[in-house]
């Protein structure tokens, strides 16, 4: 089919081509389920939905952790100390700067200030240990980075701030963690 | 090395055998008439102990592996119920997990041995190079074994490590959460763990064949750095390293059987009594003993590495300490490139006998570092010990082979033999080694 056009290009070499080209899509479509089941199943994928919770019992200064699609989540009341030191604490003092008042959340009409943020280490998922001295909220067990009341990174290694979950005040006392706005 | 073969079968089912498959040539031919250097010391009997090791932990394995049950709230209370309840599943289970340790045990001494006497020079580099990937799979193997019992510092280990794959960038909290079956550590990583944990020893005891394989090829160094040039510089495997071997093995045993019996828990951590908690981190994680000079290497890495005087960073200090724990056991595969000195064995290079008794003292230092909090006066000494270990692969290996001036050493295995046997073999000691060496 080839001859006239280009006589150094058979029919073999085509074969060679083809089948070559043929077996790489057999192998790709083998491995392809074999390393797809690896990840999360489907099951698993719809247990990702909200969930309420609870919080009219969490007083100023407690801090609750709660799970939402296998991971933890902290929800810390903030006392007004750590809130104004939050606010008044300077750029300087953070790796990944963010504004408290991108991090710090409130129902509107009650005075309740709230840090909702994830549980898991940036660095390597280890769960930090609360603390209460001043700025400080939370210290990695693990590898020793610290944390500010709202989650902010103050200390590596962790390279980021705990990050927020979507979450919603369903009322001044259920949060709902898992959906933008009520009802979702 | 092995020359011909000296197998000669007499029985008339081995003569119909040899003609057919011939294994017991390949075995008679492999550990009986092999012929190994005259002057191997103790330390040459690790790598024999790592093959009884091996079939240990597989033997035990496969029986425990009867009686657990890889679910995440059912195997904590498995392992516990094999090792009170399970005829003899106490000393099983023991004997499996101090095991593990004393398999850990071997192999460094074993590295260590390779690093003294320079059994990873030509023509030894791929040897060397199999031995660092059966000590990588020792470690996934080991690793993912302690995960099994799903206790607290189980579950902590396996989230620790397995977010070394999410600093991965762009891609890293997608692979990481392929290896776990899910959005954090659960029951699919439990059941994973369990079917590769079972997997990987016998992809070991692969390479562990490919390893005996190249030896055989290139025949075992010795603590001369000598090569075998006669005869008279080897005798055979059997009954001489036999016999060596199995001494080793039976005082190594008594080490371990005290563990076993006297101590089982000695090694590990108390908090593995408690079981998996998602929602609480143990006050203190440590890993097992054997991990604890990388993760002070992983831990030294608390800055961002970027442009200086500018704000960018190319790579935090999370991808920072997982690539300086990977490259600590990555820069061992480059070590017969690395170092450029044309004596095998340390008793002949004077300076490198210093800087190797150095870099094991900062070896075992870094362990120690890799169990202390990572707070205060530790840290500054974590970064110090971690430069001076990449120092010494990186910077010193490399120099010496210019700089250091060898001992003059002897013609062949024989003549030192007889040389420290002391009745005056060393007549002919070659000169020109004495010398410098010109390097282009």
């Amino acid at each position: 089919m080839s001859e006239a056009h280009a006589s150094d290009v058979t029919r073999r070499d085509f074969l060679y081509i083809a089948t070559g080209a043929a077996g790489a899509v057999a192998v790709g479509g083998v491995a392809w389920p074999l390393v797809s089941q690896m990840g999360p199943n489907e099951r698993e994928k719809a247990a990702g939905g909200p969930v309420e919770i609870d919080i009219s019992a969490v007083e100023p200064g407690m801090l609750i952790t709660v799970i939402w699609r296998g991971k933890p989540y902290f929800i810390r009341h903030l006392t007004e100390t750590e809130v104004a030191s939050a606010k008044q604490a300077p750029e300087a003092d953070f790796i990944d700067f963010d504004t408290a008042d991108a991090r710090i959340a409130a129902v509107e009409g009650a005075d309740a200030e709230w840090a909702i943020v994830a549980a898991n280490c940036t660095h390597l998922g280890c769960v930090p240990t609360k603390v209460d001295t001043g700025l400080e909220g939370w210290i990695c067990p693990c590898h020793g980075s610290k944390f500010d009341v709202t989650g902010r990174v103050m200390k590596g290694p962790a390279p980021t701030n705990l990050p927020l979950p979507p979450f919603v005040f369903a009322t001044a006392e259920k949060l709902v963690i898992g959906a933008d706005k009520a009802g979702a | 090395m092995s020359g011909h073969s000296t197998y000669n079968p007499t029985t008339g089912f081995g003569k119909f055998m040899d003609s057919r498959l011939p294994i017991a040539r390949l075995i008679h031919d492999s550990f009986v008439s092999f012929p190994v250097p005259r002057n191997l010391n103790n330390f040459y009997t690790f790598g024999g102990i790592l093959m009884v090791m091996l079939v240990s932990q597989i033997v035990t394995g496969i029986v425990i592996a009867m009686h657990f049950t890889p679910e995440s709230t059912m195997a904590f209370d498995s392992v516990h119920l094999l090792r009170r309840d399970v005829s003899y599943g106490n000393t099983l289970q023991s004997w499996h997990a101090v095991g593990a340790s004393m398999f850990f045990v071997a192999v460094y001494i074993h590295i260590f041995r390779g690093l003294y006497y320079g059994s990873y020079k030509a023509p030894r580099e791929v040897l060397w190079i199999l031995g660092v990937v059966i000590y990588l799979l020792m470690m996934a193997t080991a690793f993912m074994g302690y995960v099994l019992p799903w206790g607290q510092m189980s579950y902590w280990g396996a989230q620790v490590i397995t977010n070394f794959f999410s600093a991965i960038p762009l891609v890293g909290d997608t692979v990481r959460e392929y290896l776990l079956g899910g959005y954090a550590v659960g029951n699919a990583t439990l059941n994973r763990f369990f079917s590769l944990h079972y997997l990987l020893p016998f992809m070991i005891a692969g390479i562990v064949i490919l390893h005996v394989w190249t030896l055989h090829v290139t025949g075992q160094t010795n603590p001369t750095g000598v090569e075998v040039k006669s005869k008279q510089d080897v005798i055979p495997f059997t009954p001489y390293a036999t016999v060596k071997d199995a001494f080793a093995m039976v005082v190594f045993m008594i080490v371990m059987c005290y563990f076993v019996f006297f101590m089982p828990d000695y090694l590990g951590h108390a908090d593995n009594y408690i079981m998996a908690n998602p929602l609480k981190t143990p006050a203190h994680i440590v890993p097992e003993w054997y991990f604890l000079p990388f993760y002070a290497v992983l831990r030294a890495v608390d800055f961002n590495i970027g442009i200086p005087f500018t704000e960018i960073v190319l790579i935090d200090s999370k991808l920072g300490g997982v690539l300086a724990m990977f490259g600590a056991i990555a820069v061992l595969f480059f070590v017969p490139w690395l170092d450029t000195s044309d004596v095998r064995s340390a008793n002949y290079r004077p300076m490198y006998k210093i800087f190797f008794w150095l870099f094991v003292a900062n070896a075992v230092f870094l362990g120690y570092l890799g169990s202390r909090p990572a707070e205060g006066i530790w840290i500054p000494l974590m970064k110090a010990s971690t430069f001076a270990y990449f120092f010494h692969f990186l910077v010193i290996m490399p120099l010496l082979g210019w700089f250091e001036k060898p001992l003059p050493r002897p013609a062949s295995i024989t003549d030192a033999v007889l040389a420290k046997a002391g009745n005056g073999g060393s007549s002919h000691i070659e000169g020109a080694t004495a010398e410098p060496q010109s390097k282009g």
